[in-house]
């Protein structure tokens, strides 16, 4: 067997572990569909009113505004997810096992990746009928609808890459728990519940320069009718930047060697 | 079952000169030279932080060693790791099982990753179940099983690709007694029939009654290496000890046999023995003629050789002595 498949069926085979593991205890997989909704009933139904009018639209128009920067959002909660369930999965033996056999070597992180890919795709879908059930019509066609797809499987792709890094990097559930919570929060500053004009000048700066405000941007546009263009090429950008830079330092901390830390004293 | 060949017996399972391996400035592993031959089963033999579980590491591919050269299965672990996995199966010190899947479920994932067929996986997984007696626990998950079962399975999991040569980093540490014996008629099947065997012990026991070779670790280097036999003629020999009611019968006793010793309480007196049931009776046959019948001796226990004996001559200090606070110290050292 070529290398290439060898390592695709062992990938395959890790991802079904993973998959069995969501199927069996889907908490993780609830949560991380559920803090998307709650964002979205707490924004389109408490502060929907108020921030629509000060935005100067009616409140239908806010959850249109509001729903492509939650779907956006819904990527980095699922990070967190991932962070957690690798960092367990790396504490256990069962790691230095599949490093002591002839496997394709990052056939474990791959398995992680594209089972989380698959989740939070799923999830996706969940939170975008949530939000149509509160009002939210796209207007899109099927062109742009499969490239918002295209461009949230981007970026949950490069996510996935960095929170298994993050994963692999802390040495407790909770410190990958923390660090995961940088991809959930930072789209806090930036265009997905007000647009960035009305920030502040040095907050303002930073929402705009920041890698979330172009990826909603540009989700906002392809689902809502607007102009995409320049947003688009930055927002893709982003993307593959974060999904290389987590792709290798995954890669660097995964060969660094034995997970089992206890095991290196005796 | 588990059809296997027997090994030739030509070349080395593992050849390893010279391995050093520190972490930081911590030295772990201080030249081991280890020599493990076909079909046989070695243990290496050492208290906690003598570095057993690091030179696993090595001889497994998970560690690089600093300096000298590890052969496994004819390959160089540094050179051709790919080779290595092939070869060998692991089973760690700490459980290497996945315990969100159920019994059954780990052992297929084997058969995925050792790339069986879909019905040849599912034959072994059965057999082995079967074999380890985890045939009722198949369909539960792994976190809900004893750790002895867990041990079962871990090792079974191991088997999965039948490999010809297993390493067991203290197969036995934290099993019950029944656990423990059950694991070693299990690696005594295993080589019945012809798979390699290296496992790493903290228990004399252990090793006195699996190992055909054995080698003892000590702060990372072999301080000595042989069959259980001769590790046990290297000690001063056995001895009888006799306790008496009072100083004056020990010290008739005493003058009667030569060798003897009076140990510290003044009661008891140690007299070497070389184990034979001969021996014995022609000492009490000598305390009997010397008018120190038998019923002036209190109590009397025979002491043969074992390899805590062994241990102590070796090392200088017994194989349980090491004390809790040496090991957070090194543990300390290592993060």
């Amino acid at each position: 067997m070529s290398t290439m498949s060898l390592a695709l069926r062992d990938s395959a085979t890790m991802l079904r572990r993973d998959l069995r593991h969501s199927l069996r205890f889907p908490m993780m997989t609830v949560s991380g569909m559920l803090v998307p909704v709650i964002f979205l009933l707490l924004f389109a139904g408490v502060f929907g009113r108020a921030l629509s009018a000060g935005l100067g639209v009616g409140s239908a128009s806010y959850i249109d505004y509001l729903a492509p920067g939650i779907l956006v959002m819904t990527a980095g909660f699922s990070a967190e997810a991932t962070a957690v369930n690798v960092n367990m999965d790396f504490r256990l033996g069962i790691i230095d096992r599949f490093r002591t056999m002839a496997i394709a070597r990052t056939s474990v992180l791959t398995g992680q990746v594209a089972g989380s890919l698959i989740r939070t795709m799923v999830t996706a879908v969940f939170v975008v009928a949530v939000a149509a059930g509160l009002g939210f019509r796209s207007g899109a066609d099927a062109a742009a609808w499969i490239a918002a797809a295209g461009l949230f499987a981007a970026l949950t792709f490069a996510l996935t890459w960095l929170t298994v890094a993050f994963g692999l990097f802390a040495k407790t559930p909770g410190g990958a728990n923390s660090l995961s919570l940088i991809p959930a929060i930072l789209p806090f500053v930036s265009s997905a519940f007000v647009p960035t004009g009305a920030m502040p000048a040095g907050v303002r700066w930073f929402a705009e320069n920041q890698p979330f405000t172009p990826i909603i941007d540009t989700m906002r546009g392809l689902l809502t009718g607007g102009a995409v263009g320049h947003d688009a090429i930055v927002a893709v950008a982003w993307c593959a930047g974060i999904a290389l830079a987590g792709y290798l330092w995954a890669r660097a901390l995964y060969n660094r060697g034995p997970a089992g830390a206890p095991t290196l004293a005796s | 079952m588990m059809k296997l060949e027997p090994a030739p017996r030509l070349a080395g399972a593992v050849v390893a000169r010279g391995v050093r391996k520190s972490f930081g400035d911590h030295l772990v592993l201080d030249g081991v030279d280890l020599d493990v031959a076909q079909g046989t089963v070695h243990a290496l033999l050492g208290p906690n932080g003598s570095g057993k579980t690091t030179m696993v590491q090595i001889m497994s591919t998970l560690l690089p060693a600093d300096a000298g050269q590890v052969r496994v299965a004819g390959h160089d672990v540094a050179g051709e790791p790919g080779l290595v996995r092939a070869a060998i199966g692991v089973t760690g010190q700490f459980s290497a099982v996945d315990n969100l899947l159920t019994g059954e479920e780990n052992l297929l994932l084997m058969a995925d990753l050792n790339h069986l067929g879909r019905a040849e996986g599912r034959r072994r997984a059965a057999a082995l179940l079967e074999r380890f007696d985890l045939a009722d626990a198949a369909a539960r998950p792994a976190m809900t099983f004893s750790g002895g079962m867990r041990r079962r399975l871990d090792l079974a999991m191991t088997l999965t690709g039948e490999p010809r040569l297993i390493f067991l980093d203290e197969p036995t540490t934290g099993l019950d007694p029944r656990s423990r014996r059950t694991m070693w008629e299990i690696i005594r099947e295993l080589v019945s029939g012809g798979v390699t065997v290296f496992l790493t012990t903290q228990y004399l026991e252990e090793a006195d009654q699996l190992a055909d070779r054995i080698a003892v670790l000590d702060h990372g280097k072999v301080v000595a290496a042989g069959t259980p036999d001769e590790l046990k003629r290297q000690t001063p020999g056995g001895h009888i000890s006799l306790r008496f009611g009072d100083q004056g019968t020990l010290s008739s006793a005493a003058s009667l046999l030569p060798g003897a010793s009076p140990a510290e309480d003044g009661l008891t007196l140690q007299v070497p023995y070389d184990g034979s049931v001969h021996a014995l009776k022609a000492l009490l046959d000598r305390l009997d003629d010397g008018a120190v019948p038998v019923g002036a001796i209190g109590s009397l226990s025979l002491h043969t050789p074992d390899l805590d004996d062994v241990f102590f001559a070796l090392t200088g200090h017994p194989s349980t002595e090491r004390t809790e606070r040496t090991e957070r110290t090194e543990q300390e050292s290592l993060r």
